[in-house]
């Protein structure tokens, strides 16, 4: 089997599984805020969740353009992938950096969906981008770390098992560098809440299982720390291509969810005595949109490629998020003008994907980061900030 | 059980049909393909009985190169190995020719069991199966609802007119067509997808005297015609004038 031959039936296969979750299936659950629980635990237990994970470990051991592949398709089939990718990658920080026993303990039950890896704790009220100011503070005692602090945005902690935790081991007063001394700790959730970590749901625009977390003298057993202490800024670092990668296949399968309901609609709707997609004011605003998720695509597979043959990656990666997301955010705006006041109806779903591809440009990095990096890493540019 | 399923490649619902230049065909060049939808439902069937039977799936498709992807898709659902019978000529053939190369790559292999999809999506003659089990000289059975294996035979239930069903014994070997909804479809698994990789697919040549049975004249869209008719009477008449239209002549109630 060719690799060609591989992702077309990768798919043909997630779409298939999706057109069993309709556009009501995702509308309703927005409308309740619920998660989507149906939806996660049959992509789990079809094994997509373990795409990443060696096989060794219980896995596919597939690369970052099939995992990449999974959640477009989920995207793109009218659904938010947003609600388990942190599945498919998290674990990659465990795995790169991990314990020979927390890989063998944990990995094969992340790969089996037993025990769910989604939630990544780092964001903070009073810090936001400036990650290495963070304030929570891991402290050691004796064979535990007490954990005191706070955490925002935190999506899907409701619906995991665990939870890795970026905290800071040593004072930034004390470090020579100020990305030294952070630490990544693997917490156990279904001991810690109720234990010294509280959670609190955020009300959003979207339906991600986001919350406020507080933690009030948690202990964290030392084994549960992943890797070195005072390394956590470098293990962070090294996730964060995958994730650009895989979040800028998610705006291009919803770049292209848009365009194919913009392009039906223009084509069907009738007023003036015309199709509206006659009218050169729809029909090329559409076809620009088009244009723009097709060449993010081309970015996003090339950032996939140099990630799988173990290249640096950096930049394409980033370009790849920030192009797949601008190209998702106006085929969203350009569908949403082509429904005239239909957009706008909830039965549509174009309202619920409109505020959903909204979220890429602010998170997990927001478009002015991207372009802080490019200047400062790729052009050489003076660090701006 | 050793059973044999046939599927069929057929041009996904989503792709945009337009008649090809020799008006006998749909554009299918850079088409989308799936799997034939009550062929699917066969395949599900066959899985089931060889997890309750035990016994081996065989999936066999008959067609061009491009009809590979099926037969992956299969494999990745859970079907053993795969006979795939590889011809341009096969790519949009009538029922009797696609039958007459399905029997010759399969008659040797001797199965308990040979399932086939009611009709297909594309064409929908609904003989393929039916003409293969006359190839073959086992007895068939035609929109197939449930499939029980009894000793030495099969007990299935076929569907009739109007919500009628019929039981019907039969002995095995034997042909069943499969009509959709039967079962609920499992997804292939990514296990499945990268454990098909390695099942094995055997290419074999159609019989060399492979000649269509009929020929397909012309293809056309219908026109669209709009009539208005309006049904005269008291409003007590009129309406059981519109039930009777709407039930014997539109028949959409
Ligand atoms: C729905 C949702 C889910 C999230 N899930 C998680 C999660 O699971 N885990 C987690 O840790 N975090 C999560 N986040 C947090 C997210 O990563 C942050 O919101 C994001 O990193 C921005 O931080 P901030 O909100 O504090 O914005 P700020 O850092 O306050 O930035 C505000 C604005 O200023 C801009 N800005 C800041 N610094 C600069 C600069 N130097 N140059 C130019 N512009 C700048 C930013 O681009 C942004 O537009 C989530 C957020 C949302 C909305
Ligand atoms: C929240 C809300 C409140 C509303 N309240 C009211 C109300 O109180 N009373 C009321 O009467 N209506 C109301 N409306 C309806 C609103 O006025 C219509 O939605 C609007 O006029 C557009 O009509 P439409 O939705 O049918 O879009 P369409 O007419 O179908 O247009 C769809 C798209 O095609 C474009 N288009 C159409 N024709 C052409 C052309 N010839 N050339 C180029 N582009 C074209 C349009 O600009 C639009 O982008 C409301 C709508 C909303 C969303």
């Amino acid at each position: 089997m060719t690799n060609s031959e591989l992702h077309t039936d990768l798919r043909t296969a997630v779409r298939e599984l999706c057109s069993r979750f309709p556009d009501s299936y995702w509308r309703e659950l927005d409308a309740q805020e619920a998660y989507p629980e149906e939806f996660v635990r049959a992509l789990t237990e079809a094994g997509y969740l373990a795409a990443l994970i060696p096989e060794d470990l219980g896995g596919s051991g597939l690369g970052i353009a099939e995992a990449s592949i999974i959640l477009e398709e989920v995207n793109r089939s009218g659904g938010n992938a947003a609600a388990c990718h942190a599945q498919l990658y998290i674990m990659g920080t465990l795995l790169r950096h991990g314990s020979e026993a927390q890989r063998r303990h944990y990995l094969p039950k992340i790969a089996s969906g037993e025990l769910r890896l989604q939630a990544f704790a780092v964001t903070e009220p009073t810090t936001g981008t400036d990650t290495t100011q963070m304030k929570t503070m891991a402290v050691r005692r004796g064979d535990h770390y007490v954990v005191n602090g706070q955490k925002v945005w935190i999506s899907r902690v409701e619906h995991s098992d665990l939870m890795l935790l970026v905290a800071r081991t040593t004072p930034l007063e004390e470090v020579k560098k100020r990305t030294e001394g952070l630490s990544v700790f693997l917490v156990d959730l279904r001991e810690a809440i109720g234990h010294g970590m509280t959670v609190r749901p955020i009300r959003a625009m979207i339906n991600h299982a986001s919350t406020e977390v507080f933690f009030d003298d948690l202990e964290v057993p030392v084994e549960n720390r992943v890797g070195d202490e005072g390394q956590g800024f470098r293990y962070l670092l090294d996730g964060l291509n995958a994730e650009r990668i895989l979040i800028a296949a998610e705006c291009v399968g919803d770049g292209r969810w848009f365009i194919e309901r913009a392009s039906r609609y223009a084509r069907d709707r009738v007023v003036f005595g015309r199709p509206i997609g006659q009218n050169q004011g729809i029909q090329f605003p559409i076809a620009r949109a088009y244009v723009n998720v097709e060449a993010a695509d081309l970015m996003r597979i090339r950032a996939a490629d140099l990630f799988d043959a173990g290249d640096p990656c950096g930049a394409e990666a980033n370009m790849a998020k920030l192009l797949a997301a601008d190209a998702s955010w106006e085929a969203a705006n350009v569908t949403m003008q082509t429904y005239g006041g239909y957009g706008f109806a909830q039965e549509y779903d174009i309202e619920r994907k409109f505020r959903e591809t909204r979220l890429y440009q602010t998170a997990p990095i927001s478009t002015n980061l991207i372009l802080a990096y490019i200047g400062q890493h790729v052009l050489d540019l003076p660090r701006s900030f | 059980m050793k059973i044999a399923v046939c599927v069929k490649q057929v041009v996904t619902r989503e792709w945009p049909l337009r008649v090809d230049d020799t008006r006998t065909w749909v554009q299918d060049r850079d088409a989308s393909f799936e799997m034939n939808e009550p062929d699917a439902y066969a395949l599900e069937e066959a899985l089931r009985l060889k997890e309750q039977h035990g016994g081996e799936v065989v999936v066999c498709s008959a067609g061009p190169a491009r009809v590979a992807q099926v037969i992956r898709e299969a494999l990745a659902r859970g079907a053993d190995r795969a006979i795939r019978v590889e011809s341009d000529a096969l790519a949009a053939a009538d029922s009797g020719m696609v039958a007459e190369a399905l029997a010759a790559a399969i008659r040797d292999e001797a199965f308990d069991l040979v399932l086939t999809g009611l009709q297909s999506d594309d064409q929908g003659f609904a003989q393929t199966g039916v003409v293969l089990a006359e190839l073959l000289g086992i007895p068939h059975a035609t929109i197939i609802m449930e499939v029980q294996v009894a000793d030495g035979g099969l007990r299935v239930k076929r569907e009739l007119e109007g919500g009628w069903f019929q039981w019907v014994s039969m002995r095995s070997p034997a042909l069943l067509t499969i009509q959709s909804g039967i079962n609920q479809l499992r997804y292939a698994t990514l296990r499945g997808i990268m454990a098909a990789k390695k099942k094995e697919v055997r290419v074999v040549e159609p019989p060399a005297d492979l000649a269509p049975h009929h020929e397909i004249l012309e293809l056309y869209v219908p026109e669209k015609g709009k009539q208005t008719r309006l049904i005269e009477g008291s409003p007590a008449e009129a309406a059981k004038e519109l039930v009777r239209v709407l039930r014997e002549e539109a028949r959409v109630i």
